[in-house]
């Protein structure tokens, strides 16, 4: 029997279970471009009309964060700017969820299995799935190129607009399909190529931010660091402004090296394993594994150490910038405006607001880091073995404490180890913020992250079944409310809802500990109130 | 204390579900007590009320002279819990997992471990996503059985055990017996209860619907008898007590309510009879007169519910 056999049959079937989702999301894309697109031809009928919005939104780093750089002034090139880095993210999660729904979650519910048994090559399942997911990014393409064309807009720039969506979708597909092998759960490969994608839009978003200026006003040049990112690619293609084609090859390129990597790992690992084979385990525990904190740090680990990896690499990236930030923009009113404005400083010196701001988001990834280790007392509850680990000796409180502590601890080394990274890259490009300033910048952020570990054992402790929707949606609130308040402009009685406003923006101001212990009580009740409610209700499946 | 849970009046509800409906359950110290009912009926349910994983509305429960919900973590010290549905750490080793369970309640038996490891031929080293149903089941059953505790409860532990293994769980039960221990057993193998039990509960919609030895429920039931005689039989059909009568000339084939299988036998011994056989009804037919799906059946005896 050849890997590959079997390979039609699964592609029909992935075809047949995705007859709805994958139309939808294809046919809902070219819809919400056409009406883009059409909004723009509306809206703006004349060049310097165009011209003007652009230039505003050319002097607001927090546009083009969010959305890209401009490219041009002509229809096209506004119609590009509005949505080009929407549609990528689209295609992008499109193709993730996808690959990851006919892969690792096949065979997490034992479908694979099933289908394994009726002749079906080991490799079929993987080519199956990326064939329907890379086919329908070329669909996706063509509805979006068609989705442009019909609103009116010239067929050329639709052409790269399509393709370069197609690619990016295609390049997050290999990405997805690595995922799928690592990770044991669908929820895990999920969530890693999300943060994938989020960390690709973060990237991009900060080298467009910091980007360069034309004289015109209106095109920005991006930095180097939007060339780090695959979802900046699609837009370094600029569609609608001066081409350049040969970018797209880069995601084509990621696509081949996942693809290889994915299939190296099909062949090294059994059905519904990760990547590492199934060794046998220890016969028998260690000491360290016999009390609740041993048993959940255990289940924790892989991950946590996925995320302090994560972290000093992001803060090894974010340190090297200071200098080019110093450097680039000293001048540039509207960049240090923004990180004024993340950074929660008003305006102070560039690059320590810029570090300031960084450390906001390293206080997100923190506060992301606990809600995800959190979570896990719901999915240990629910149909898994919390029942019959509280039917031991192990009492309510204490269960959740290891857990928390869990949460807690990591969110602090993820905090130090990001700040001495940063600090560590600032150093070495001839930054004199230093080290220590910078990992306690970051471990000013705990605070919050802990409020909002807090908040969540609350919600699992009062309302478990929706816990996982009312935690995700929490910490939205607060990093919206909090980070991005000052740049939405929001009113201050919202802001203040969030921890991570009344987190002192060390080191673009010193640090003042009244908020911290403010926020660390708040925590506290917020936790203790949720453990006790957990210890009067009903264990629920 | 002689009484190792005693529950008295117990009402559980979800949302509007009825689960338990003033459930009554006594189990003596030293007594292997069977749990029976059907799909549904709210049996895992006053379990993990007698482990304080869900707390009723109301009724009064105590489990070794404690209160299962506000002492539950000195009282999980002295049992030990087999759920119905095992759940396990996938990344975790079987042996890890009976280790830490063990651990968790206060210790195990190290030499108990291995023994139990070896008659219910698990091997530890194997991770537990690879373990098959029957397979986590042993985990959770050795991890019980490995500990010296008072109390065990095991909610439909052999679902899933192949016959040998259902062997070597009734081996351990009848060892943690002779040594004094009282196990709870929620079971829907009969075979099993009659082979392992002493005293039975039967609950039917959050009731106790019966509850006693086996031969207390057998008296209180019907006794299903066959009759030959040499002549026609006649008359059966009036007795007070005779059920199901199927008469065919010198042939009857009838049940008959144990309280009046004195008068039954009175009015035959009147014939020339060649045969009688007379069965006690097994605890499959117990169960199935409560629970068969002809309530009028049930309706006939009033007398087979009034015994809690
Ligand atoms: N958490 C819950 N939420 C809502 N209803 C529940 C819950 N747990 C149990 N029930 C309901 O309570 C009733 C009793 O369920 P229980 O699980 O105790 O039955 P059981 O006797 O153990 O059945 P089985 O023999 O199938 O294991 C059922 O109607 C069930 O649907
Ligand atoms: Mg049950």
């Amino acid at each position: 029997m050849s890997a590959y056999e079997g390979t039609g049959r699964l592609v029909r079937l992935a075809l047949r279970r995705d007859r709805v989702q994958l139309p939808v999301w294809i046919v809902g894309s070219a819809v919400i471009l056409a009406a883009g697109a059409a909004a723009v031809i509306d809206e703006f009928p004349d060049a310097a009309g165009r011209a003007t919005a652009l230039q505003g939104a050319g002097t607001s780093p927090a546009v083009l964060l969010m959305r890209g750089t401009p490219v041009g002034t002509d229809l096209g090139a506004l119609a590009n700017f509005r949505n080009l880095a929407f549609m990528l993210v689209l295609a992008a999660l499109m193709s993730t969820f996808a690959v990851v729904r006919h892969t690792r979650q096949n065979e997490e519910t034992g479908r694979a299995e099933m289908i394994g048994a009726a002749s079906v090559g080991r490799n079929a399942g993987l080519t199956a799935a990326l064939t329907v997911v890379l086919g329908a990014n070329l669909v996706l393409g063509v509805a979006l190129i068609g989705a442009l064309v019909s609103a009116g807009l010239p067929a050329g720039g639709a052409v790269t607009f399509g393709a370069a969506c197609a690619v990016t979708g295609m390049a997050f597909a290999g990405v997805a399909a690595v995922g799928a092998q690592l990770f044991q759960s669908a929820r895990a490969a999920n969530a890693f190529a999300a943060t994938a994608v989020g960390v690709a839009y973060l990237v991009r978003g900060i080298g467009d931010a910091l980007g360069e200026r034309a004289a015109d006003g209106v095109q920005v040049t991006s930095t180097w660091f939007s060339w780090v990112s695959p979802l900046g690619w699609g837009m370094l293609a600029r569609p609608y402004g001066e081409e350049r084609w040969w970018v797209l090859t880069l995601p084509v390129l990621l696509l081949i090296a996942c693809v290889w990597g994915a299939f190296a790992l099909v062949g090294r690992r059994d059905l519904g394993a990760g990547l590492i084979p199934e060794r046998p385990g220890p016969a028998a525990a260690s000491r360290g594994l016999l009390s609740p904190l041993g048993l959940a740090w255990r289940l924790n680990r892989a991950s946590t150490i996925g995320w302090l990896v994560g972290s000093v690499v992001f803060g090894l990236g974010i340190g090297s910038l200071g200098d080019l930030v110093d450097d680039a923009l000293g001048g540039n009113e509207g960049v240090s405006d923004l990180m004024g404005q993340l950074a929660g400083t008003g305006s102070a010196a560039l690059v320590e607001a810029f570090f300031a701001a960084m450390m906001n988001v390293f206080g997100a990834l923190a506060a992301c880091f606990a809600v995800q280790v959190l979570l896990r007392l719901r999915s240990e509850e629910a149909g898994g073995p919390a029942e019959a680990v509280l039917a031991t000796a192990v009492g309510r409180a204490r269960w959740v404490g290891a857990h928390l502590t869990c949460a807690v601890g990591g969110a602090a080394a993820i905090l130090v180890l990001a700040g001495a990274a940063t600090g560590l890259a600032d150093a070495a490009v001839g930054g004199d913020i230093g080290v220590l300033t910078l990992v306690g910048a970051g471990l000013a952020q705990l605070p919050a992250a802990m409020t909002v570990a807090g908040f969540v054992v609350l919600v699992f402790g009062g309302l478990p079944r929706m816990v996982v929707v009312l935690a995700w949606a929490g910490l939205v609130v607060s990093l919206a409310c909090g980070l991005l308040g000052d740049v939405f402009g929001l009113p201050q009685a919202v802001r203040d809802v969030s921890p991570f406003t009344h987190v002192p923006a060390i080191p673009a101001v010193d640090a003042t500990p009244g908020p911290m212990v403010g926020l660390v009580v708040v925590a506290a009740a917020l936790a203790a109130a949720g453990m006790a409610l957990f210890r009067r209700r009903d264990l629920s499946p | 204390m002689t009484d190792a849970i005693s529950v008295e009046g117990l009402v559980k509800t979800f949302g509007r579900t009825r689960a338990l409906n003033g459930l009554d359950l006594v189990v003596r110290t030293g007594e292997v007590h069977g749990f029976l009912g059907p799909n549904g009926a709210g049996k895992t349910t006053t379990l993990r009320v007698l482990l304080g994983l869900l707390r009723a509305d109301s009724g009064r429960a105590q489990v070794l002279g404690g209160d299962p919900w506000r002492d539950a973590t000195p009282l999980h010290r002295r049992l030990a819990y087999v759920p119905g549905e095992v759940n396990l750490w996938p990344n975790l080793s079987g042996g890890e997992a009976i280790d830490l369970f063990g651990d968790l309640r206060g210790g195990l038996d190290k030499a108990r471990r291995e023994e139990l490891l070896d008659r219910f031929r698990l091997d530890p080293a194997k991770r537990c996503r690879t373990y098959s149903k029957g397979n986590r089941q042993k985990v959770a059953l050795i991890a019980a059985f490995a500990s010296d505790v008072e109390l065990f409860v095991l909610d439909e532990p052999t679902s899933g055990l192949d016959p040998l293994m259902e062997a070597a769980f009734q081996q351990t039960v009848r060892e943690v017996s002779a040594r004094g221990a009282t196990v709870l057993l929620s079971s829907h193998i009969f075979s099993e209860v009659e082979a392992l039990c002493s005293k039975v509960s039967i609950i039917r919609d959050g009731v106790t619907v019966e509850s006693g030895t086996l031969a207390q429920l057998r008296h209180l039931t019907r006794t299903s008898v066959v009759v030959e005689a040499a002549e026609p039989i006649t008359g059966l059909g009036g007795l007070p007590g005779v059920h199901d009568l199927v008469a065919d000339g010198a042939r009857a084939r009838f049940d008959v309510d144990a309280a009046h299988l004195p008068g039954v036998l009175r009015h035959l011994a009147s014939f020339e009879v060649n045969t009688l056989t007379s069965r006690p009804p097994t605890l499959e037919e117990l169960f199935m007169r409560h629970y068969g799906d002809a309530p009028e059946a049930a309706a006939e005896v009033p007398s087979a519910g009034a015994s809690r």
